[in-house]
């Protein structure tokens, strides 16, 4: 309240202005918006966890690979990690070296040491020397006598334990790959897509979104219009055909999901900005001269910020379930690539071997749980109400 | 023995729980209400006046906690039971709200919503409830009543809507009537009339009446007795003529002196021209049937020409509805036009959205409501640079800074303010920010388009000084927007007086003031400075 001392102009007397803030400094709304998000407990949770996960999922090279991390061989320092050594080199004959393969350790063993990743195995990687026909359950399951007849056969040793074969810590799948191997790039894979068609829809989506409720008029009618049409073609159908014409790769597939899944975004957004092209702050804006992409940027669409948010969990969700879907339907990524569509699949033709479906349940299910988890703290954290008041 | 007072309010306080903070709205206020007597409950917006009327009926929300007695004829209204407080509501206390436009149900007729409190009070028989209806349209003046007992909320004009709440609030006859600034929503003519007619129904009833305003004239106007409320508290009261001629405490005498005062100097002939337009017109197509044929037009602003000179206020007044706000966003080139506009020699009414953006930088505009027109999401110091981002390109951020802090400083605000973000100022506040947005371009021309009439009256009146201060200081043109004509009086040199889109008579400011040609003149004047409806010049609404 400014009592009822008039102040009037003053004197022009220079008084300097207060020094600026750094440039990264929290602004005191993003401050407090933050202190929201914490203050949800289990958004911050879920937001650490799957954090938690993605990182390590990303170094997924590093925790599950057929390859050693890194190689001391007579004097050299190798890191297969990184770089594919001929065989040769060891006194083989492929083009590749197999790590795994006895002999190659043996040599490698004389002449130097391997430091191997906590799991010997790769998404691709076949085990070869499976105790039971694949799928073969996780090792701790096994019985004494499987895993004794397992050493007698492979390693030609009698009174083996389970010890002393190479575990598979859930299980292999029906071509004998180690699933927790395959589980870990299925997760990196399914997230990276997940986020990067939810993030590109939702670039598309929101830009169509704000221009069609920021200009209005005919732009609004033609664009609805079109997006009706658009919307209504059987996605589904459409992606079998392409699948069938081609083998879907990684950007195939996000391309042709890309195509229909923009259009989510579009009603939110376009309705806020209808509803904000008429504040008076946007007029002040276009009196000052602002260009009309300046007024969307600063002004409208900030408002279309918690509708989005809103959303958005859903978004990315379904961007990973979609994937899920077609893999699960077999249109989706190429045969052999980690996912967890696929998983599920086996899981369903292999009932008598329920460590394939129910990890592949548990990790799908713990995953949409958290994006969903984070995407409410994160709304309710940005909302005006809580934030402005 | 004497008989109880109507209404007697003893040691009222109101906090309002937001988690574990308790915010004081009124704290301690104690009157009483003989029978048929008037008081004025006056203060600015925030002291607590309309939380003091709604506590009386508990209509708070349960985040309020009421301490403190209020007596209905002895009884003790603050502690009895719902149903016994509900008796009470709408027949023995009923009360009128500020906004006409939204106090009415958009979905029911006005039969059925006065209908509805006539028979939860005991009325039965449906003919009789409708001639009872008829009746009190008709004491409430709505024309042929009978023909508009049908009609929906948004079929009648918001005066109109008003008078249908008062009916309501009459329907069972009470013996107080709490009115909280029933006509601040109003047109200043509709409020003449409306004013009348309750003073009007009041002696005819014997009604006590509880009238909350921040206008010190309507209450001079309506009231026997006043409360004055500052901060919650009632800090003088007394009758009228005593509060008004020998106040007694500074905040009163203060909210008396705060009306905005003195007249605008005369039209200097010989200064340059700003801006001219010529038989400016801004028709809005109707369009009917299928192939959306324009079959007539909304003439919102139709022949108008203006010329605003350097230096001088140009004051647009009319009611709303009048195409006052168009004729503004018009002249800016913000909405589209036909007629010659002029600055400064150069026509830009052909001008597009880029050719006028250089243009932008010269003629600004400020918006009626300051809680509206400043963006939530942005500190102060962002969106008072935001023209400079667009004119001023090659600013460092020092020197941006710097003169936003110089345009602060012009404007009344303190410069250290100005990371901070607009809910955290008063409106009089935000409203100097929108001021210090407009001229930190120095523009020339300025339109300000009700920039005081969202505002409290001592607000108003430094916004006013403020405004005549930037002028004198940096020779602007003004074009000022209002209804309130108190204050187009203390700055407008030049006067406009506009109804449905055309200009109705316009002159120098004193002439025009001092001897009114026209009769809509005359009535609008009589009505904005002696709050009297004049008859016959302007339809009962």
């Amino acid at each position: 309240m400014d009592a009822f001392s008039s102040k009037g102009p003053a004197a022009p007397a220079v008084v300097p202005a207060p020094a600026p803030k750094r440039r990264f400094q929290l602004t005191p709304i993003n401050e407090r918006r933050f202190a929201n998000f914490r203050a949800n407990t289990r958004g911050y949770w879920s937001f650490w966890i799957f954090l938690f996960l993605f990182t390590v999922s990303l170094f997924s090279e590093f925790i599950a690979n057929d390859r050693p991390l890194l190689v001391v061989y007579k004097g050299e320092i190798l890191f297969p990690v990184f770089h594919d050594y001929p065989e040769e080199k060891f006194g083989g004959f492929l083009a590749q070296t197999d790590y795994r393969d006895a002999v190659i350790a043996k040599e490698i063993d004389a002449h130097g040491f391997m430091i191997w990743p906590p799991v010997r195995y790769s998404y691709k990687t076949i085990n070869r020397q499976l105790p039971v026909p694949a799928p073969s359950p996780p090792t701790w399951m096994l019985s004494k006598a499987q895993c004794r007849a397992a050493v007698l056969r492979y390693d030609k040793l009698p009174d083996g334990t389970c010890r002393d074969i190479e575990w598979n810590w859930l299980g292999t799948d029906d071509q004998g790959r180690d699933v927790l191997a395959r589980l870990l790039y299925g997760f990196r894979l399914s997230i990276l897509f997940g986020f990067t068609l939810a993030g590109i829809s939702s670039l598309i989506g929101i830009t169509a979104g704000a221009i069609q409720g920021y200009f209005g008029g005919w732009t609004d009618l033609i664009f609805q219009r079109v997006i009706e049409i658009w919307s209504s073609l059987p996605e589904l159908y459409l992606l079998i055909i392409i699948s069938s014409v081609i083998v879907p790769g990684f950007f195939v597939l996000l391309g042709v999901l890309l195509l229909f899944s923009w259009v989510r975004l579009v009603h939110v957004v376009r309705a806020e900005c209808l509803r904000t092209r008429n504040f008076e702050y946007v007029n002040a804006a276009r009196a000052l001269g602002l260009s009309n992409t300046r007024i969307i940027l600063r002004h409208v669409l900030p408002n279309a910020t918690v509708a989005t948010l809103t959303f958005l969990p859903f978004v990315l969700n379904s961007s990973v379930t979609t994937l899920t879907a077609l893999d699960f339907l077999g249109f989706g990524l190429p045969p052999g690539s980690p996912s967890l569509g696929e998983l599920l699949l086996q899981g369903k033709s292999n009932l008598a071997a329920p460590w394939l479906g129910i990890t592949g349940f548990v990790v799908i299910a713990l995953m949409l749980s958290l994006l969903v988890f984070i995407g409410e703290a994160v709304r309710d954290a940005v909302d005006p109400r809580k934030t402005l008041s | 023995m004497t008989e109880a007072p109507l209404l007697e309010v003893r040691d009222l306080s109101v906090f309002f729980r937001q988690g574990s903070e308790k915010t004081p709205a009124v704290d301690g206020v104690s009157f009483t209400l003989a029978h048929g007597s008037t008081l004025g409950l006056v203060g600015e917006s925030g002291s607590g006046k309309s939380v003091t009327a709604l506590s009386i009926l508990r209509l708070l929300s349960r985040a309020a906690a009421v301490r403190g007695k209020v007596l209905y004829k002895g009884e003790d209204i603050s502690a009895c039971s719902e149903a016994r407080l509900r008796d009470i509501r709408g027949a023995g206390i009923t009360m009128v709200f500020q906004e006409p436009m939204t106090s009415l149900n958009p979905l029911h007729t006005i039969e059925r919503q006065i209908g509805e409190i006539l028979q939860l009070h005991g009325a039965r028989g449906s003919e009789k409830i409708r001639s009872r209806i008829v009746e009190l349209l008709q004491e409430v003046g709505i024309p042929h009543p009978g023909e508009r007992l049908a009609a929906f909320p948004h079929q009648l004009s918001g005066g109109q809507r008003q008078r249908v709440m008062i009916a309501m609030a009459l329907a069972n006859r009470p013996d107080l009537f709490i009115a909280d600034e029933p006509t601040t929503a109003l047109d200043v003519t509709v409020q003449a009339q409306i004013l009348e007619l309750l003073k009007r129904l009041q002696a005819r009833h014997n009604m006590a009446m509880l009238f909350i305003t921040h206008d010190l004239g309507i209450v001079r106007k309506i009231a026997s007795e006043v409360a004055v409320m500052q901060k919650g508290k009632i800090v003088e009261s007394s009758n009228v003529a005593d509060v008004f001629y020998s106040p007694r405490h500074p905040y009163t005498k203060a909210l008396i002196e705060a009306e905005p005062k003195g007249t605008a100097p005369a039209i200097e002939l010989s200064a340059k021209t700003i801006l001219e337009a010529k038989d400016l017109r801004v028709w809005f197509p109707i369009k009917r049937g299928f192939f959306r044929r324009t079959v007539g037009y909304v003439k919102a602003v139709d022949g108008v020409t203006v010329l605003v000179r350097e230096g001088e206020t140009v004051g647009v007044v009319g009611e709303s509805g009048s195409g006052k706000t168009t004729l503004g966003l018009a002249l800016l080139r913000l909405i589209r036009s036909q007629g010659a506009i002029v600055y400064l020699g150069r026509r830009i009414d052909g001008l597009n959205f880029k050719a006028m953006r250089p243009l932008r930088r010269d003629m600004q505009i400020v918006f009626q409501d300051p809680y509206g027109s400043l963006s939530p999401r942005l500190p102060v110091a962002e969106i008072v640079a935001e023209g400079l981002g667009v004119h001023q390109k090659r600013l460092s951020r020092e020197s941006r800074r710097a003169i936003v802090a110089k345009a602060l400083i012009d404007t009344g605000l303190d410069p250290e303010s100005m990371d901070r973000y607009p809910h955290e100022f008063s409106g009089g506040q935000r409203q100097r920010i929108a001021v210090a947005r407009a001229i930190v371009l120095e523009p020339k021309f300025i339109v300000l388009d009700e920039p005081t009439s969202a505002l409290d009256m001592s607000v108003q009146a430094q916004i006013v000084d403020l405004l005549r201060d930037l002028q004198k200081l940096r020779r602007l043109a003004y074009m000022f927007i209002s209804h309130d004509l108190k204050v187009v009086r203390a700055l407008a040199s030049e006067i406009i007086v506009m109804r449905d889109g055309k200009v109705v008579e316009s002159g120098p400011a004193q002439e025009l003031l001092a001897a009114p040609k026209t009769a809509y003149t005359r009535a609008l004047f009589a009505a904005a400075f002696d709050i009297k409806a004049e008859n016959g010049v302007i339809a009962e609404q």
